[in-house]
């Protein structure tokens, strides 16, 4: 029976229409899997050495048995955005003589060997290789390292049974932040009780029994709800939710672009896909102290207009390039309708231009780092404004690539082409180029004045700009609906 | 109101759709029959300008639908589910089809009150999305705002499809009505011919892309098409309706 199902999934993976996208986005991916195995592998090895340098008071296996704990907090919230639950697929076999047991055993067991729970084995398995490298015993290592691997799995079987439940995630963040409050006004040092715990584990190998029974107990009881929930009214069914309506007054006072301005806020937060987006653009305010915090960029380095033009453009990147792909399972029905084009345009620039502004202001702390930085950022937030909105919308008169809003959000892939690809040398490169090339032949300062200039040049001219993307898009209008239609893309 | 001419559709060198002349007269409830794969749905595509013709044109009130948008502002269709917006309540949905139609929400209010019947309690106040919703009654979701803002052209496509009888009979009346009543131009394709020719007043049937038959609904009509799509040859209709004549 495994063997079948396991055959079935083979199959289905490799005839499913996802493998038919285009080379270049297979290439991408696997490039940035391989990419994120190499990192984690690095990270693994170097983390026992780099940890000893920074912490030389206290063992570097001990740091990270103290940050455990964190981790693995970290790794259900990721999860929960991430991690697709494998129950849909098997509606087909519900009224096959299989047994509903071996079913149930078998998505479960599946899961077990999910992308998700190699990526913690790419960073631990090295590391443990360091642990014996440098002496220590390997029947305690190897205990220390079945224990996390059985608290990998634990978690992977808790996510399944908090099934994407918004209530728990917020008690997790809730945990989490309460955690690092505790531990920063030094009331409870939770990460040292936990460390101790975990190292005990390590002290201790024969304790690996007690996550191994924390394992089965969660996988029992995900068994024991799943076999009971293995109809069809039950968890296979889509939930639905109670819809949320509301009339949005306010988007009144922006006039005719009024109701497309209300259509594009409910796709955003009705959808998941679109959601998690702008949970995303809103984490990535933190880009940036990757690099402000490295010594080796100057306060005017081009990589910093890179950061600036990434951090308040990433909505305007993320939302931006799959338009009007958002809109592209009721697209005819927008042709079909007494639509002015340019209304709706206007509405999704709208939004990008609202997005650009709260990213701004979002990364005014970077002040921190020096003047220069609340400069750079607000001549790209400029910069974005006027250039980068029309570019993008510009771009996305040639998606013609359907997006099924109902997918899931992350990793999702579905609606890119090559174009998505391209997007980013303008998005990107020109500003840099300009940025280099008139610091250069120029200074700091002309070189973003110049930037902003340019933004301000471009908002201002942003109606007739607009009025001939709008015509693009009204060219383009066969070849778009006839695309978006195509479901398996 | 709605003129064809020298309409051909090809799909790289497949003729899909050809006809030589068709007229639509205003107010009148105009029926598309045709097996599968006979063009109903790219001709309604054609009228809707969401294809472009190979060869000729269509006019909508005299507007040429290829060249301006004008015709959208009389026209309304439901073609399928693809014209229902999957994330918005039927409520927000009529509504927002309401504003772009220059209606404001006590007209949809009104307009919507007329069809409580019709919806059977299903649609409004469900507190669902619109993707939610069972395949009949997204349909009849999407048949209603069709009607939003008075429109002159209404075209819908396999109206009758996924609906319960109840509703089935009650979508006759309305559509009757509408033709009948308020001068409405309808078209309708189905695969149901009692349907169609209880509503129509007149009937095309096409078949692989070309007019076959373009009759006006009279008593024998059925029978007339039913003999047509069984595959059986004139002489057998008249047999049978000479002998329903004789008992």
């Amino acid at each position: 029976m495994f063997k079948n199902f396991t055959g079935l999934q083979w199959k289905s993976f490799f005839r499913s229409s996802s493998l038919g996208k285009s080379l270049g986005i297979k290439i991408f991916m696997g490039f940035m899997a391989v990419y994120l195995a190499v990192s984690l592998i690095m990270s693994g090895i170097g983390a026992y050495f780099a940890l000893e340098k920074i912490f030389p008071e206290s063992g570097p296996f001990q740091i990270i048995n103290r940050f455990l704990i964190y981790y693995f907090c970290l790794e259900l919230f990721i999860r929960y955005f991430m991690q697709k639950l494998p129950v849909m697929d098997i509606k087909p076999f519900l009224i096959l003589p299989i047994k509903k047991s071996s079913i149930t055993h078998y998505i479960l067991g599946r899961s077990a060997v999910s992308f998700y729970n190699f990526l913690s084995l790419f960073f631990f398995l090295p590391f443990c290789v360091v642990l014996l490298y440098k002496g220590f015993p390997v029947l305690n290592v190897l205990g220390w390292l079945m224990g996390i691997i059985a608290l990998v799995l634990t978690i992977n079987y808790i996510n399944f049974l908090v099934n994407k439940s918004d209530r728990i995630l917020i008690a997790v963040a809730t945990i989490i932040g309460a955690f690092y409050a505790l531990e920063y006004f030094d009331i409870v040092s939770i990460t040292e009780y936990f460390g101790a715990l975990f190292y005990r584990l390590y002290e201790q190998p024969y304790l690996v029994i007690i996550p191994i029974g924390l394992v089965v107990l969660v996988y029992w009881l995900n068994y024991k709800f799943l076999r009971t929930k293995l109809f069809l009214d039950a968890t296979l069914e889509n939930k639905t939710k109670e819809a949320q309506t509301s009339d949005m007054a306010w988007t009144r006072r922006f006039g005719k672009i009024a109701p497309f301005l209300q259509l594009d806020l409910k796709l955003i937060w009705r959808n998941k896909r679109t959601k998690t987006q702008v949970f995303i653009s809103l984490a990535m305010i933190l880009y940036g102290l990757i690099f402000y915090t490295m010594k080796d960029f100057g306060p005017t380095s081009p990589m910093l207009v890179f950061v600036g033009i990434f951090m308040t453009g990433i909505f305007l990147m993320n939302f931006g390039q799959f338009i009007p792909a958002w809109d592209s399972e009721y697209y005819s029905m927008m042709m079909s309708q007494n639509i002015p084009l340019r209304d709706y345009l206007e509405s999704k620039a709208g939004l990008i231009y609202v997005s650009v502004v709260v990213m701004f202001l979002l990364s005014i702390p970077y002040v921190y780092f020096g003047w220069e930085a609340l400069a750079i950022n607000f001549a790209c937030a400029l910069y974005n404004l006027g250039v980068n909105v029309p570019v993008i919308l510009f771009f996305g008169s040639m998606n013609k690539k359907r997006i099924d809003l109902a997918k899931s959000a992350m990793g999702n892939m579905q609606g890119a082409s090559a174009a998505q690809f391209l997007v980013g040398i303008p998005l990107f490169g020109l500003p840099m180029i300009l940025f280099v090339v008139l610091s250069w032949v120029g200074s700091f300062q002309m070189a973003i004045s110049v930037m902003a200039l340019l933004g301000i040049l471009g908002f201002a001219l942003r109606k007739p700009i607009l009025d001939n993307i709008t015509k693009i898009y009204a060219k383009k209008k066969y070849g778009m609906i006839a695309g978006f239609k195509e479901k398996n893309s | 109101m709605v003129q064809i001419e020298n309409l051909t559709k090809k799909y790289s060198s497949k003729l899909v759709l050809n006809i030589q002349e068709l007229n639509i007269p205003k107010g009148q409830s105009f029926g598309l029959v045709g097996n599968n794969g006979a063009g109903k749905t790219t001709l309604f595509s054609l009228l809707l300008d969401l294809i472009q013709p190979s060869t000729g044109h269509i006019s909508n009130n005299e507007v040429r639908v290829d060249q301006s948008e004008n015709w959208k502002t009389y026209t309304s269709s439901f073609i399928d589910e693809s014209f229902l917006i999957g994330y918005l309540t039927p409520e927000e949905y009529f509504y927002f089809i309401g504003e772009l139609r220059n209606r404001n929400k006590s007209d949809v209010d009104a307009l919507l009150a007329k069809y409580e019947d019709f919806f059977h309690g299903e649609i409004l106040g469900q507190k669902k999305y619109l993707r939610d919703l069972s395949k009949g009654n997204q349909k009849k979701a999407g048949i209603v705002a069709s009607f939003i803002g008075n429109p002159e052209v209404v075209i819908l496509d396999e109206p009758f499809a996924n609906l319960d009888p109840t509703t089935q009979i009650r979508l006759k009346g309305i559509i009757k009505d509408l033709a009948a009543q308020q001068g409405v131009t309808v078209l309708i394709s189905s695969h149901d011919l009692s349907h169609v020719t209880e509503v129509c007043e007149r009937i095309v049937v096409l078949n692989k892309g070309e007019v076959v038959k373009d009759i006006q609904t009279s008593a024998q009509t059925l029978r007339d098409l039913e003999a047509f799509f069984s595959g059986n040859t004139s002489v057998q209709v008249t047999d049978l309706n000479t002998s329903e004549e004789s008992i």
